[in-house]
Formats: structure tokens, sequence, C-alpha cells
């Protein structure tokens, strides 16, 4: 078990471990959608309110794209109910390696809301080797560089729409696939996430040209379901 | 009121956001009954990469949104540079990130100027 001190300094290491890449690549992610919000007619308000409050960016470029279309309030939320409900099984997964004791159970309900991709696999790397009470506030550390980064990106991106060329716009939306991409191809070792890793790779596109609302939830149900029946070991 | 605050572009904004926070909120109340080394703690995992999996490769080959604009075998060629150069460089993630978007930024260009 390591342990940074205290959990204050647990809370500064993990500022200090967001600071850097994971910080520019989140930036830049928002920095296209902040673009794409004004684009559609948005405010910029609402932009920054839809990044405060959901920060999941498929659902968030979805609700803009809907929202373009003209499509009805419920339809948009369906959407990105779906899209999110990734959320779920990574809450589920990263839950017990933030848990504490004699940390209140309704900390977790609010440190939730800020379970995103970048962040979830950075507390999926360092928290199990942590001691109990600092594991909570590195999360939250790390968190509270990406999602200011998020608000300042979308903002930011907003202001420039037009002025940068599209071509490197399109490149900076792009860093965020890529960026995730690498971090589970380095970060996933156990033989059936690897495997629920390549089967979903191959499937999600796939089933997106079947079914384009439900692909996601059917890759992960089959995709994972398979990976898990064919590789999974008892302990 | 609610009409100068956007109307049904503002309904849609506070359920989406409450949706999406089900999702993170029914995790937690869920993941304490889970043990870490159950199988069943080891299918949600598998089911969680596996739906990353797919929104990733989406992102690539099918994108929704301001990427639809750029060209699949672009976005292949920068994906796959970004691949091989992280590896060569032992997981250097700066320079996997960004020579994917330096890839993907000149052959968008090249398009342009192409066409």
């Amino acid at each position: 078990m390591s342990s940074a001190g205290s959990p204050a300094k647990a809370a500064l290491r993990g500022l200090r471990v967001g600071f850097g890449v994971p910080m520019c690549v989140l930036a830049a992610s928002f920095l296209g959608f902040g673009a794409l919000v004004r684009e559609s007619g948005m405010a910029l308000w609402q932009g920054l309110f839809s990044t405060a409050s959901a920060w999941a960016l498929p659902g968030q470029v979805a609700l803009v794209e809907l929202h373009a279309v003209g499509a009805p309030p419920l339809a948009i939320v369906v959407a990105v109910g779906l899209s999110n409900a990734r959320l779920l099984p990574m809450v589920i997964t990263l839950m017990p390696y933030l848990a504490d004791q004699n940390r209140p159970r309704w900390q977790y309900y609010v440190a939730a809301n800020w379970v995103a991709v970048t962040g979830w696999a950075a507390a999926l790397r360092a928290c199990p080797g942590m001691v109990a009470e600092e594991r909570l506030p590195y999360f939250m550390g790390y968190s509270m560089v990406l999602w200011p980064a998020s608000l300042a990106g979308t903002a930011i991106g907003f202001a420039l729409a037009g002025a940068v060329p599209v071509a490197v716009s399109l490149g900076l939306v792009f860093l965020n696939p890529i960026y995730f991409m690498l971090v589970f191809a380095a970060d996933v070792s156990s033989p059936p996430r690897v495997a629920a890793l390549v089967l979903g790779a191959i499937l999600g596109p796939l089933l997106f040209l079947v079914t384009p609302d439900w692909s996601l939830l059917l890759t992960g149900v089959i995709a994972g379901t398979v990976a898990f029946l064919a590789l999974h070991r008892r302990r | 009121m609610i009409e100068v605050l956007g109307g049904e572009l503002l309904v849609a904004l506070v359920l989406a956001a409450f949706v999406t926070y089900l999702w993170r909120g029914l995790g937690v109340a869920l993941s304490g009954k889970l043990n870490v080394k159950s199988a069943i703690f080891e299918w949600v995992a598998c089911v969680a990469y596996a739906l990353l999996a797919g929104l990733i490769a989406r992102m690539i080959f099918l994108p929704s949104g301001p990427l639809a604009e750029t060209a699949l075998p672009d976005r292949v060629a920068a994906a796959a540079l970004a691949f091989t150069l992280f590896f060569l460089t032992r997981k250097n993630l700066l320079i996997g990130v960004s020579s994917g978007f330096a890839l993907l930024v000149l052959l968008t260009l090249g398009r342009g100027w192409a066409g």
C-alpha cells in the first residue's frame, strides 16, 4: 500500500497527475464541443451547463446534434440516456477501489458525478495500491483538474468557432478517441478484459450500422458477456 | 421565463443531466453489493470495457458530429500511427496522441488542397 501522507496530499497528487496530457486532451476535446454548440445556434451558457452537469462528451454531442435537427426533448433524453449507459458498469467497477469504510456514503453519491472515462481509467490504475482514506481524495483531485479544463475548453471552443482552420479543430476532436484508445491499450492486461476491448471495438461499429440507438448497449452486453464466458477463470 | 432560457432545449439539457446522473448514482447504489473477486463483478467490468471499446471504435470508424467531415482512411491512418508510435516510445502518451493529431490534420488539409 502506498501513501501520499494524508488525504489532502493524495488530492494534491491527483491534481498533479491530471495536470498535463490528460488535462490537455480533455480541454482540446471540449474545444470541439464548444465550437459545435455555437454552430448549432445554442448559447454559451447552455453548452457550459451541459459540460458542467453531464460531463460525458458523446451524450453531449448527441444532445446538440439532435437539438439542431429539431428533435423533441423526449427523443433527445432517450438518446443521451442510451449513449451514457456505459457509466453504470464503469461506476460499479470503480467504486470498490475508491471505498473507505470510514467515509460517509453520501460522498460517493456526490463523487460519482465526476466519473468519466479519463478519471476512471486513471483511478483504476492508481487507487488499488493506495491506503483506503486517500483513494477518493486522489480521484477528486484528478477530476478537479479535468472538469474545469473541460469547462474552459467549451468556452474557448465557443469563442474560437470558425477562427481556427477546420482541419485543426477536427484534429483536436480526434484527440479524444485516440487518447482513450492508447490508455486502454496500455492499461488493460487481464485476458477477459482485453478480449472485451477487442470484441467491443469490432462489434461497436458493426452494430451501429444495424441499430444506431441501441448499438452501444448491445455491444457492451454481447461483447462483454462473450469475453467473460470464454476467458474468465474461477479463483 | 422558460422561453427566455431556451424552452425545449432547457428541458432537454436538464433531463439529459438527470438521466446521466441516474446511471452514475445507480452505479454507487449497486456497487456496495458486489465482491471484487466475484464472477459478476468481473462480468460487469468486461461489459464496461466492451462498451468503451465500442464507443472509441465508433468514434474512429463511424463518427457522428464534427469528425464525420474527415475521411475514414485518414482517421484509420492517424489512429494506426498513434498506436505504433505509442508502443515504439515505451507508451509515451504525448507522442502517441500528438502524432495522431498531426497526421489527421495534415491529411485533412491535403484533401482540401487536392480538392
